[in-house]
């Protein structure tokens, strides 16, 4: 695994920046969390493009509504939890039902919030966006993938919700890599296992995992479902029918998540295969370092392992 | 091209043909919000009948005026100004919430002709509204934005965000329009949230604020012409004191008329009292 240029949020300024130079109807507005979110750098380049509306997440999302049918695309930006627990019925009316475009971006995805406690940690934001019609929730695991998927993001329309995993220098892509957003990408193949996941954190233990297994004789693939929703229904059923067996690992609860996208595909298919959802079991956050509750939530790379003994057994 | 009232009994004459017309629609659907559609009335005729920039014919003009009206169970009101406007058939204000059909009892842009922001859930139009008035603002656009709140939604606290950011950003093209009726679904306003003095808290908020009669359409007309000369850097608030249920002798100034049903022996009434006030029924 490579150490990219720059951190996340830092590519995030940079394509915004470059894309806000091609086309003026992108804007980015915050709630107090400029220094967070590392887009003071874009605000320098564009001061008149940027709107930070102080600590009101609720205002935020609906002043974003108003400009986008003035004929902007405004990305808006708060922590994962608050750009979703908190606003979801203003994501939902003044975004979604009056057909607005939105980018939010939420930051701090899972238990990355861990130092700031329970509070912060949003294992439902991907729930929460996934029962509002028509959003497309998408969680780059590095900034290769990040630019990708943003450039794409500023030539479409709708409501967008993207888990931001902001300090990660992780590169798991070689520069310049392209994808297509609603299509997994395929990070590394094999026969006898498939890892379905997506984001920083969970691909890197995903990686782990599949190294060990490796060593155990352990084929595994893992399949980088980046586009949460809409869901690469082909890509789970060739894992599906490709290997023989299917874990989901997710930062996020295991209720409503990309493992519950992942087993619906499954169900209403007529593949058996064995199955396993990795993620927050059905709990809240609490304080604690990515390692404490990665192992206390049994999302880490031994936790990923043994499931995929079981499973194989 | 909409019609263009010269004076104030000709403005009370649309006022009363809107109320008619509201009543009509709710009828249709068996009933309605009607105390908060009614009470909104004059504001709806000075709107659409002298003070606003927007017509069937300039919906595309960048520069026009836009109404959101974020209290959004009162479309009804809305409505009957639009059809009588031109916006849409008359006869179509008797689909109100019917299946399948572009009148919804709260408001939606992309349903009905002439809805400039989809409302109902209560203090997010205020929001919407604001972004509007910014994105004109960016854009170096004419035009104003009319936000219409009901007294009872001043207990939401996002519109009190909105007022921080309103004043922040400087946003003289948007007048905050305060349906101040007294009541809201359960009663009184004093006996369930008392909001105090309107007008002093959105000046305290820091918007050019005024109290007046809202079924007095001079001077609600005298209110908003003033408001929109003033490009002082202040958003503006109007704080209508207006009567819940007004202008329908079974409804005004009464307590439990948040949302009734309408009879067809009601409806008869209302035909022949506004037929008093020379409204005809066509």
């Amino acid at each position: 695994m490579k150490e990219y240029a720059t951190d996340m949020r830092t590519a995030m300024a940079d394509t915004l920046t470059e894309l806000c130079g091609d086309d003026r109807r992108i804007l980015w507005l915050d709630s107090d969390l400029m220094a967070s979110s590392g887009m003071n750098k874009f605000k320098a380049a564009f001061p008149e493009r940027t709107v930070n509306c102080g600590i009101q997440e609720a205002n935020m999302l609906g002043v974003a509504a108003g400009l986008s049918e003035e004929g902007f695309f405004p990305f808006v930006h708060s922590f994962g939890a608050f750009a979703s627990r908190r606003i979801a019925d203003q994501i939902f009316v003044s975004g979604i039902y009056a057909k607005q475009n939105i980018c939010i971006v939420g930051s701090d995805p899972g238990i990355s919030a861990g130092p700031n406690g329970g509070t912060h940690i949003s294992l439902e934001d991907i729930g929460i966006l996934r029962s509002l019609p028509g959003t497309v929730i998408l969680e780059p695991c590095d900034p290769v993938q990040l630019k990708s998927l943003l450039r794409q993001i500023a030539q479409k329309s709708g409501i967008f919700y993207l888990r931001l995993m902001r300090k990660s220098k992780d590169q798991f892509y070689p520069d310049g890599t392209e994808f297509s957003m609603g299509k997994a990408s395929l990070l590394r193949d094999g026969t006898d296992l498939s890892i379905i996941t997506c984001g920083t954190v969970c691909v890197k233990e995903a990686l782990k995992a599949a190294e060990t297994l490796e060593a155990e004789g352990i084929r595994t693939r893992i399949v980088d479902m980046f586009t949460i929703k809409p869901l690469d229904r082909d890509a789970v059923l060739q894992a599906a029918s490709e290997t023989k067996a299917v874990i989901t690992l997710e930062n996020h609860n295991i209720l409503n998540g990309l493992g519950s996208a992942v087993a619906e595909v499954l169900a209403e298919s007529r593949i058996s295969v064995p199955f396993k959802r990795l993620g927050a079991p059905d709990t809240a956050g609490e304080v604690g370092t990515a390692d404490y509750l990665l192992n206390k939530f049994s999302m880490d790379a031994p936790a990923v392992a043994a499931a995929a003994r079981e499973l194989l057994s | 091209m909409v019609t263009r009232y010269e004076n104030s009994d000709q403005l009370q004459h649309f006022a009363d043909r809107i109320r008619f017309h509201a009543i009509k629609a709710m009828h249709a659907s068996k009933g309605g919000h009607v105390g908060g559609v009614l009470s909104l009335c004059e504001l709806m005729a000075v709107l659409y009948g002298t003070v606003m920039n927007c017509d069937p014919e300039n919906r595309e003009d960048p520069d026009r005026d836009k109404v959101v009206l974020s209290k959004g169970h009162c479309g009804p009101a809305l409505y009957s100004a639009l059809a009588l406007s031109g916006f849409f058939p008359k006869e179509e204000l008797l689909t109100l919430n019917q299946n399948g059909g572009h009148l919804p009892s709260h408001c939606d842009m992309n349903k009905t002709p002439g809805i400039d922001m989809t409302t109902g859930s209560l203090g997010q139009g205020a929001s919407t509204a604001a972004g509007m008035a910014l994105g004109k603002k960016m854009l170096g656009r004419g035009g104003n934005i009319f936000l219409i709140l009901g007294d009872g939604e001043l207990n939401e606290g996002q519109v009190w965000e909105m007022a921080m950011f309103a004043k922040q950003h400087r946003l003289d093209n948007l007048i905050a329009c305060v349906d101040w009726n007294h009541q809201q679904l359960d009663g009184y306003t004093a006996d369930i949230c008392d909001m105090g003095n309107i007008e002093a808290i959105f000046a305290a908020f820091g918007f050019e604020a005024v109290t007046v009669n809202g079924h007095d359409v001079k001077a609600v007309e005298t209110a908003i012409r003033s408001a929109l000369s003033a490009k002082n850097g202040k958003p503006k608030c109007i704080v209508l004191d207006t009567v819940k249920g007004k202008g329908w002798s079974l409804t005004e100034g009464r307590t439990g008329i948040h949302h009734i049903a309408i009879t067809d022996e009601m409806m008869a009434e209302a035909e022949q009292e506004f037929a008093e006030k020379g409204v005809v029924n066509k």
